[in-house]
């Protein structure tokens, strides 16, 4: 449906509210076609940044170019973005057909071309039959790919969105993920989506800017940010993760007395080592459990605090000698019931030195 | 249903519906004060003059009604009410729009403060302020000794005793009538709907007229609907700021029954006025249909 998706740079983005500083200096990178996605938790200044994006809200500094031409101080209306909101923001005076029509009906496009072009887009969302619905006659995921079309008819280069899944339910949700991911790839259009929904933004995107206090953390493919995390925030806000203290002296990796194999060498200084819950494997010495015995591995022996189980999986919180609890994750598959320990089980907890990840520690201690 | 449990009814049938019945006693209990008083004070006194019109010395007549046909006078008391009405209405939508805007667009603290100060006359007696202006209009009153005084007239404009002071003043006394519903309406309205309208490329102005006002619309129709009839039955205003230039149709019942003691000519003037009234909300219903007014804004 496009050719002419745009790329997008920002450079120096400032947005200051009073001594707040919602965006500290942001520069951002989207290639022409890229699905980016930002993530962050509330208040990070994502949203500030579509905002600014979209024209709603003015930057105190900084650049914005749309396949190379500045925006910055264009108003929204001459920007030619496709905005899809978190409250989709369909008009309630206007049926479906009328709502996906407007930005053609803006543009002078003639009558039955609008028809056509209007027919097309419900089309591509699936809701052909709905045109002449009101909005109040639909329901949360309909509305959804109407406020979709709405923002697609028109054929801008650039698609905005701001939590478009939020307000509905899981199943739902995941459905409309990958419709967005095949609707993507038809379209072509540059995406910038905004969630805190970190499983969202591994699904849907092509790379992910994780932002944080107003700045970007971190851009990177969902793979790499997951498995190399540049810092503390993003292994944190990414994956379920529990943090030991290590200390790298003359090339050698320490937790307490203990040595551990990194996944990269680094450099002397103080790090975090990052446990992820779905990478330790357990083993032990009580009855029923398998010993680990696979040579190479770093091996942390922990008590066994509580053990609940979630269905697909079962969770278990064990606590290490300096005092720190760390989760981990198996797979509620038959045959593995035999390996879960019960409360009170001395375990051996054992990592892959390729899953072994270390991030510098925060200088300033994080709250 | 007959008293008492039984099996076939399910397990505590009868004492359920027991208690839905009570409950519908209770509702119909503290609502049959109110409906009584409707009844006795506004039915009663209006059907009487009805009858009062129709029904002279000699029986069933039509002659107070004929009168306001035939005679030019009342034809021009009609238009004079209406006229005014109809200005009012427009400059209070005029002014009340844009300051409904900005007081729906603050925040709520700074909204509430705004409100306020909207409401403040409202709080005020009716024959005060219309004195008050009466003190700033006049010949020698504070607008034309500022003006003169600035220098940009030469002689006392007339501003009062005329047409003119008294569309200031009822509108004036209008305002909050206009405001209060078009600011509920428009405080119910998501900011999303016009940045989508931004978005999908409409200028500020093409985004208020196809997304905004239609949106609005709710509320400024109650706004203007209770802003024009409440004129078309102002006495106070007109009388003090009229001058005696002005006869509206309520001037004109109070003339006839203070001054001619003849209750079936006023009679007939209030069930014409109450005519008109009731055929301006029968037209606003019709233009926009009910559904519409409680429709938007909630979603």
């Amino acid at each position: 449906m496009t050719a002419g998706a745009l790329p997008i740079a920002v450079r120096g983005l400032v947005r200051r509210y009073g001594r707040l500083a919602a965006l500290d200096g942001v520069d951002l990178d989207v290639a022409q076609g890229e699905f980016l996605t930002l993530l962050g938790p509330s208040g990070s200044g994502k949203t500030t940044l579509l905002m600014i994006l979209a024209g709603f809200t003015r930057p105190d500094a900084g650049s914005i170019r749309f396949g190379g031409v500045e925006m910055v101080r264009t108003p929204p209306h001459k920007r030619n973005l496709g905005v899809v909101f978190q409250s989709y923001a369909l008009f309630p005076h206007m049926d479906v057909a009328a709502n996906v029509a407007f930005p053609l009906a803006l543009r002078g496009v003639a009558d039955a071309e609008r028809v056509r072009r209007v027919q097309a887009a419900l089309e591509l969302v699936q809701l052909a039959d709905l045109g002449g619905r009101r909005v109040d006659q639909l329901s949360g995921g309909q509305r959804q790919r109407v406020a979709l079309a709405r923002a697609i008819v028109f054929e801008p280069g650039i698609l905005l969105m701001d939590e478009p899944l939020s307000a509905l339910d899981k199943k739902l949700r995941e459905q409309m993920q990958i419709e967005l991911r095949h609707l993507h790839r038809r379209l072509g259009t540059t995406v910038i989506y905004v969630t805190h929904d970190q499983r969202e933004a591994l699904t849907l995107s092509d790379r992910i800017a994780v932002i944080d206090r107003g700045r970007v953390q971190q851009i990177d493919t969902p793979q790499r940010l997951y498995e190399a995390p540049a810092n503390h925030f993003v292994a944190d806000f990414i994956g379920d993760s529990a943090f030991l203290d290590v200390t790298v002296a003359d090339g050698v990796a320490r937790w307490r007395d203990q040595t551990i194999t990194p996944a990269r060498p680094v450099a002397d200084g103080a790090y975090l080592l990052v446990l992820r819950s779905e990478k330790l494997m357990v083993g032990g010495n009580a009855p029923g459990l398998n010993t680990i015995d696979t040579p190479g591995l770093n091996t942390i022996d922990a008590d066994v605090i509580e053990i609940v189980y979630q269905g697909d999986s079962v969770r278990i919180d064990a606590r290490l000698a300096g005092g720190d609890v760390v989760t981990l994750r198996e797979l509620a598959r038959a045959g593995h019931a035999a390996r879960w320990p019960s409360p009170g089980d001395r375990v051996r907890l054992a990592l892959d030195p390729a899953d072994t990840l270390l991030v510098p520690a925060p200088t300033v201690p994080v709250p | 249903m007959s008293e008492g449990l039984t099996t076939s009814d399910g397990l505590n049938a009868a004492g359920i519906r027991a208690d839905a019945r009570r409950e519908r006693l209770a509702l119909a209990g503290l609502t049959a004060p109110s409906f009584l008083i409707l009844g006795t004070l506004l039915f009663i006194p209006v059907g009487w003059l009805f009858w009062l019109s129709a029904f002279g010395d000699n029986g069933f007549t039509l002659e107070n009604y004929t009168r306001m046909v035939v005679e030019p006078a009342y034809a021009l008391v009609f238009l004079t009410t209406f006229e005014l009405s109809l200005l009012v209405t427009i400059l209070a939508v005029l002014l009340g729009y844009p300051l409904s805007y900005m007081i729906a667009l603050l925040p709520p603290r700074a909204a509430s403060i705004c409100l306020t100060l909207v409401l403040i006359p409202f709080w005020t007696a009716l024959l005060v302020r219309t004195y008050a202006w009466l003190v700033l209009l006049q010949r020698h009153g504070v607008v034309n000794s500022l003006l003169m005084g600035w220098g940009v007239i030469d002689a006392p404009l007339p501003l009062v005793y005329n047409f003119t002071g008294t569309v200031i003043g009822m509108l004036h006394i209008m305002i909050p009538f206009l405001v209060l519903p078009l600011y509920a309406n428009m405080r119910a309205i998501d900011r999303d709907y016009v940045r989508a309208a931004a978005s999908l490329g409409a200028s500020p102005a093409a985004a208020f007229w196809r997304v905004y006002l239609p949106l609005s619309m709710p509320g400024l129709t109650a706004g203007t609907v209770m802003v024009f009839v409440i004129c078309l039955g102002f006495y106070i205003t007109p009388q003090f700021l009229g001058g005696g230039r002005i006869t509206t149709i309520s001037m004109k019942i109070q003339q006839n029954v203070a001054t001619y003691f003849d209750w079936g000519a006023a009679s007939s003037l209030g069930v014409v006025l109450f005519a008109i009234t009731m055929a301006v909300l029968w037209a606003v219903s019709r233009l926009a249909s009910l559904r519409r007014l409680t429709e938007v804004g909630g979603s």
